[in-house]
């Protein structure tokens, strides 16, 4: 199958395929960052972090709109502010969902998973009520338009780059949240024992709530990244959540260095396939190896025995 | 294996453990443990915290698998058997808390530990018969319990809840019975009460009992093991083991 | 059975809601509604059967499969297979370019019936594939989850990943399976027209007797060691297992049970309903199939069968009416049931209508001068 091609030609498909995974690749880190702290540090499973991550679209849509109407001079910059804007949208709803709902289901994981597809359909719906059926795209900034040309053959568009950058960057703050920061220390220590964590003067509640705001907030962001590279509808999240809930788990969970090993080793090989099959039959079988591969190792490939 | 061991196992060990090694991540819970159970021996373990005591247990139970060494029962292996196997060929094991159906009924409780019908068809087909309901009336008044059938166990107060466990392992009638902690947050009269049990039910079966109530220990022990860092200390009557320095200074000094 | 048996297996209360039921069903549903009606509650109550499997596998066992949708699409398909079949006959279809395939082969270019098809072409080989297929496909996954212990939330979304997968995968191969339309257009069955009204009569009658059969089974199961040990299981796995048990394989026969009956009622769906598509195998058709279950209460077999009616009445009431507040109303319902009441409709009616009839019933005799003893409750 590859006579047709000159060397060249296959160098370059390669590589755009490989740029194609890794955008792909930074969707799902975006995502599983979030649900990784959620998840992976609570052990909450949250089936509307992918409505989170859209609130946080929506959010810079507005900011966008609002921009372009008002302040048309500083349009360049407004991703930043609307980035910011995402989070704390995201992070306020998260903090008031775990205190409405989340914190009386901690002993019933299961249940939580129930009671956050309830919220994730009533999200889904107030999306669509308030910004109707169709998908939404913001405008890019001029900087952010256009491609770059690496050789003849190679162009790589620049909001595809810009948001991988972004992802590095996010990637970046969330490892030096929970190793560095005392929330982080604390969600630790909460995790590992919590009657230990509550007799040495940690506010437990509190760290929960935060955590799972963070873990929202963070949604926010990716949802917010996402706008730039493509556009949001009422159920664009529920595309990816089951995919990213096979990132996070296949990673180990607990992990935030495994949940972006794993996020990169899914997304090259769905975008590698999608060249040799059809897009379908690539992500059947992507999806078939990860939870073939999770049934043989149920603790994810990256975890540490430990004591029980 | 060597010349020493072989020397040392006739034939009535029930259970003998030898090389015994499990490391979590390069930690040595248990490392090279020996340890020799004579049929009808009440052995108790005991030792500081972290020590590897459950972590013994739960080696024989088949709870954790061991890294290396061998443990053998009636001349089989453990280490290569599931969970259930070993069960079957007749080690019970109680765990630290009380581990027990709180939605079922106390009988409920005891029936599902009948030993029978232990398959799928046969769980599905088992019948409630006179064996059966004698057998769980006898076990219920031997473990105070006789007038609580009916009970569903969540009701039951917690030295209740351990008593019931225990009677739990009783109706599976194992010739190696395995407790870990069975007098802890017991009070003084549960605990003489239990201690009564724990004697009339060791007759004709081996214990391995993992204790921190030294009194309790005096009380059944025939032998103590003393672990410390996963290895054994010291072994002996109470009387021998008590004034070993090495244990004084380890555990019973400070 | 002896008679002790029998009394044990259907204590009084028991008997009593089963007779209920039945008699809602099989009398007063088909007297009081038109045909078009019936055909619905019919529909939903193929839903009823996944319901069911969710109270043994989930309420009893702890076990949340989020993929049950799998195994209700299987079944339905298996026999929509066979009918699309028969409604391809070279006759029937001499306008294709390929007649004697499925027309949506032939759009896809097919020439040929795929290999798998064939043996579809047989009613009595259809009937086993319904069962047999969903239940080995059920015990594959439960052996490699089981065996390896994956529970809990893992098992959710893994069995959720599955039926993402089995959907991309019936939309993506069109050629063989009507992709996201599904298999349509079903007429007969040996010769016999399904869309007539007195088949419409029949079939519904057949769909309630074999839920009745699916019912009794559940309750055989329930009221066995084997119940009782699934719930001990949901509460201690390793004590269960530190009795003597295999507990996988509990595992695996209770999950390949609820496999079989979804099958069921995705075969009686396509039968009732004439189609059957990828809409009802995904991630969202399957987790609104736990809803069923949850409402009517997860411990409840009969429960599930009233949350199942209920939600879908609900269901149909809100898309004639106001079909924007429906997701709002499914949201609340899953949330409002998980936090407010966890056991269900049939909580309720133990905690609140029991008693109050109850009451009614002691006073009665009371008044007539003899007071009856308060019934003793069956083990």
């Amino acid at each position: 199958m590859f006579a047709e091609y000159s060397m060249t030609e296959l160098t370059s498909i390669f590589a755009m395929q490989g740029f194609a995974g890794l955008l792909l690749f930074s969707v799902f880190v975006l995502m599983a960052l979030g649900l990784a702290i959620i998840f992976g540090q609570m052990g909450v499973i949250n089936m509307a972090h992918g409505e989170f991550m859209i609130l946080g679209a929506y959010v810079t849509y507005l900011t966008s709109l609002f921009f372009s109407n008002y302040l048309p001079s500083l349009f360049s910059g407004y991703f930043f502010v609307a980035m910011l804007l995402a989070f704390i949208t995201t992070f306020t709803l998260g903090a008031f969902v775990e205190w409405a709902m989340i914190r009386h289901l901690y002993k019933r994981p299961l249940d939580t998973l129930l009671a956050t597809w309830g919220l994730s359909l009533i999200l889904q719906q107030t999306y669509r009520t308030v910004f109707g059926a169709r998908e939404v795209g913001v405008t890019l900034p001029d900087w952010l338009m256009g491609s770059y040309a690496i050789t003849e053959l190679i162009e790589v568009p620049i909001n595809g780059i810009f948001v991988m950058v972004l992802t590095l960057f996010i990637t970046f703050c969330v490892y030096l949240l929970m190793q560095k920061s005392k929330l982080g220390k604390q969600t630790r220590a909460v995790v590992q024992n919590r009657a230990m964590a509550g007799a040495v003067g940690i506010n437990t509640e509190k760290v929960d709530r935060y955590t799972f705001g963070v873990g929202c907030g963070i949604a926010g962001v990716a949802g917010s990244a996402f706008t730039m590279i493509g556009s949001t509808g009422p159920t664009s999240g529920q595309l990816y959540i089951v995919d990213t809930f096979l990132v996070v788990v296949f990673g180990g969970a607990s992990n935030l260095l495994g949940t972006v090993a794993a996020a990169f080793t899914i997304s090259q090989a769905q975008s590698t396939m999608e060249f040799f099959l059809s897009g379908s039959s690539a992500k059947v079988l992507t999806l078939l190896t990860v939870v073939i591969i999770l049934m043989l190792r149920p603790q994810g490939l990256f975890t540490l025995k430990i004591r029980r | 294996m060597s010349a020493l061991n072989a020397a040392k196992k006739p034939k009535d060990f029930v259970l003998s453990i030898e090389g015994l090694t499990v490391s979590f991540d390069g930690f040595k819970a248990v490392n090279d443990l020996s340890l020799y159970v004579e049929e009808q021996e009440i052995r108790v373990i005991i030792g500081p915290n972290g020590a590897g005591k459950t972590t013994v247990l739960d080696l024989i139970c088949g709870r954790t698998k061991a890294t290396s060494g061998a443990v053998t029962f009636k001349g089989q292996n453990l280490t290569k058997l599931k969970e259930h196997q070993i069960v079957q060929v007749g080690v019970g094991r109680k765990f630290q808390n009380p581990s027990i159906y709180e939605d079922l009924t106390v009988f409920e409780n005891l029936e599902i530990s009948f030993p029978r019908g232990r398959n799928v068809w046969g769980a599905l087909f088992f019948r409630r018969d006179a064996e059966v309901i004698n057998k769980v009336n006898e076990i219920a008044s031997m473990i105070f319990l006789g007038d609580k059938l009916d009970k569903p166990a969540e009701l039951l107060s917690h030295g209740q809840k351990q008593w019931l466990e225990i009677g739990m392992l009783l109706i599976q009638d194992p010739e190696l019975l395995m407790l870990d902690e069975p007098v802890a947050g017991m009070s003084v009269s549960e605990r003489k009460l239990t201690a009564e049990l724990l004697h009339r039910i060791t007759k004709d079966r081996s214990v391995l009992v993992v204790e921190h109530d030294m009194q309790f220990v005096e009380d059944i022990a025939d032998r103590v093991t003393v672990l410390h860092q996963g290895k054994t200390l010291s072994e002996g009557s109470m009387e021998r083991v008590k004034s070993d320095p090495k244990v004084i200074e380890v555990y019973l000094g400070h | 059975m002896s008679f002790t048996g029998l009394r044990a297996l259907l204590p009084k209360h028991d008997l009593r809601a089963l007779l209920i039921l039945a008699a809602i069903i099989i009398i007063v549903m088909p007297l009081f509604l038109d045909i078009f009606r019936l055909n619905l509650v019919g529909k939903y109550l193929t839903y009823a059967f996944v319901a069911l499997g969710l109270v043994l596998c989930w309420g009893l066992g702890g076990i949340l499969s989020l993929g049950q949708g799998v195994f209700f699409g299987l079944g339905g398909y298996c026999m929509a297979m066979f009918l699309k079949l028969e409604a391809s006959s070279p006759e029937q279809t001499s306008i294709q370019s390929t007649p004697g395939i499925p027309d949506f082969m032939d759009w896809n270019q097919l020439t040929e019936l795929p290999w798998f098809w064939e043996p579809f072409h047989s009613l009595s080989f259809t009937l086993l594939a319904v069962i047999a297929v969903p239940a080995l496909f059920a015990f594959i996954i439960g052996v490699a989850m089981f065996k390896r212990r994956v529970g809990g939330v893992y098992f959710a979304i893994i069995t959720q990943a599955i039926a993402a997968i089995l959907t991309i995968l019936i939309i993506g191969q069109q050629g063989y399976t009507g992709g996201v339309n599904g298999i349509t257009d079903l007429r007969t069955l040996l010769g016999w027209d399904i869309r007539t009204t007195s088949a419409q009569y029949i079939l519904y009658f057949i769909n309630a007797i074999l839920l009745f059969a699916c019912l009794l089974a559940a309750q055989v199961i329930r009221k066995s060691k084997l119940g009782r040990l699934l719930v001990a299981m949901r509460e201690r796995e390793d004590r269960v297992r530190f009795s003597g048990y295999d507990v996988a394989n509990f595992k695996i026969f209770v999950f390949c049970i609820a496999a079989v009956f979804s099958a069921i009622g995705g075969a009686m769906f396509t039968l009732q309903v004439g189609f059957m598509s990828p809409s009802f195998v995904g991630i969202v058709p399957s987790i609104e199939m736990v809803i069923y279950c949850a409402v009517g209460g997860r411990l409840s077999i009969f429960g599930a069968v009233y949350g199942t009616l209920l939600v879908n009445w609900a269901k149909t009431f809100f898309s004639e009416s106001f079909p924007e507040l429906w997701l709002f109303a499914m949201g609340a319902l899953f949330i409002g049931v998980v936090m407010a009441f966890p056991n269900g409709l049939a909580d309720l009616y133990q905690s609140y209508a029991l008693p109050w009839l109850k009451k009614q019933r002691l006073r009665l005799p009371a008044r007539l001068g003899g007071v009856k003893t308060p019934q003793k409750t069956t083990e």
